[in-house]
């Protein structure tokens, strides 16, 4: 069956539909101030990946998890703990990192970030890549390091 | 959230300055109303009247020709914006700008280049055009290319006019063209 892929939009149209909800994350995070510089570098970080996504599906889960990922960079370069996914409500008819939450608490935040894109959102490692800002491989390791502890602790 | 303006334009300038754009664009107000100015590292990809309605195609058209990467940017399209402005306030005849034809056909890249070289405040027939591209009978398709010029006022297409002297059509509205022949002191 064809199933029907989301289309790249520019990424003029695709900051437009972010950009207020990624402050807003970031300011709760963050706190006002800090969530200016980290607002930038979200969107520049996306911005380099662009042009290597293959699908225009689930951008927003994509943008909000680089938008954590760069709060939490933030936190580690002031010392503070952080937790490293967003809350993301259901409306994408995916799973909100919540309902991942019971399996993938325990795993490092990076294996975490990586198993929840690829299994709860069902992100390309390009996309996953793009969001851990390491290589493809990297992003491949870390979902299947992720799966194999999960599967350790399971059985 | 509204992204506060300040911050958003830092964003703008930001992605600018990294090189990170296939495309940047912004609205710049002109005597013939708002236009979608878009240049690249090659040059200005596409001029086009925004008639009031949101630009969604024209970005869609301009990813598709540069790249994905298009983003609002008023600080990319400065040499455009002033050059265009000193066309509108009389004080250039002639634009310094390069231009960018990806995703043009041969024979509009060849028509186009004859039509950069019809001087100011002067015109040609769509039939003298075409013999200057190398193929005199090809008068109707010098009038489709002109039709979709992609880049009006800089490529002088509304000095174009049919075989009798008349104005004939122009994408942007007759108007438009009359208004930038007068501007430019043509004999209508």
């Amino acid at each position: 069956m064809m199933a029907f892929v989301a289309t790249i939009p520019p990424f003029e149209t695709f900051y437009a539909e972010h950009a207020g909800e990624v402050l807003a994350l970031l300011r709760r995070r963050l706190g006002r101030d800090r969530a200016d510089d980290a607002f930038q570098e979200t969107f520049l970080r996306a911005l380099r990946a662009y042009d290597r996504l293959r699908h225009g599906e689930h951008l927003r889960a994509w943008v909000l998890t680089i938008a954590a990922r760069v709060a939490i960079d933030a936190h580690r370069r002031a010392g503070e703990p952080a937790d490293v996914l967003p809350e993301l409500p259901t409306e994408d008819g995916r799973p909100a990192y919540e309902d991942l939450a019971f399996l993938t608490d325990t795993l490092p935040p990076t294996e975490r970030a990586a198993v929840v894109l690829r299994y709860g959102y069902d992100l390309d490692y390009d996309q996953i890549a793009a969001v851990l800002e390491s290589s493809v491989d990297a992003a491949r390791q870390a979902a299947s390091s992720g799966v194999r502890r999960l599967r350790r602790r399971i059985t | 959230m509204t992204v506060p303006r300040e911050l958003d334009q830092r964003f703008r300038d930001a992605a600018v300055h990294a090189g990170l754009l296939d495309a940047a664009y912004d609205v710049i107000e002109s005597p013939v109303g708002p236009l979608l100015v878009a240049t690249t590292d090659r040059g200005v990809l596409r001029i086009s009247y925004v008639n009031g309605f949101e630009p969604e195609a024209t970005l869609e058209d301009i990813a598709r020709v540069a790249g994905k990467r298009v983003l609002r940017a008023s600080r990319a399209v400065d040499d455009a914006r002033h050059e265009l402005d000193e066309y509108f306030t009389g004080s250039r005849e002639q634009f310094d700008l390069t231009v960018d034809l990806r995703g043009q056909p041969a024979f509009g890249v060849i028509v186009l280049g004859e039509l950069a070289k019809v001087p100011y405040g002067e015109t040609a027939t769509y039939g003298e055009l075409a013999a200057r591209a190398g193929s005199p009978k090809a008068a109707r398709a010098v009038g489709m290319v002109m039709n979709r010029n992609p880049i009006p006022i800089v490529l002088p297409c509304h000095r174009i006019v049919g075989a009798s002297g008349k104005l004939v059509g122009y994408a942007g509205g007759l108007d438009r063209k009359e208004q930038l022949l007068r501007l430019e002191g043509a004999m209508l």
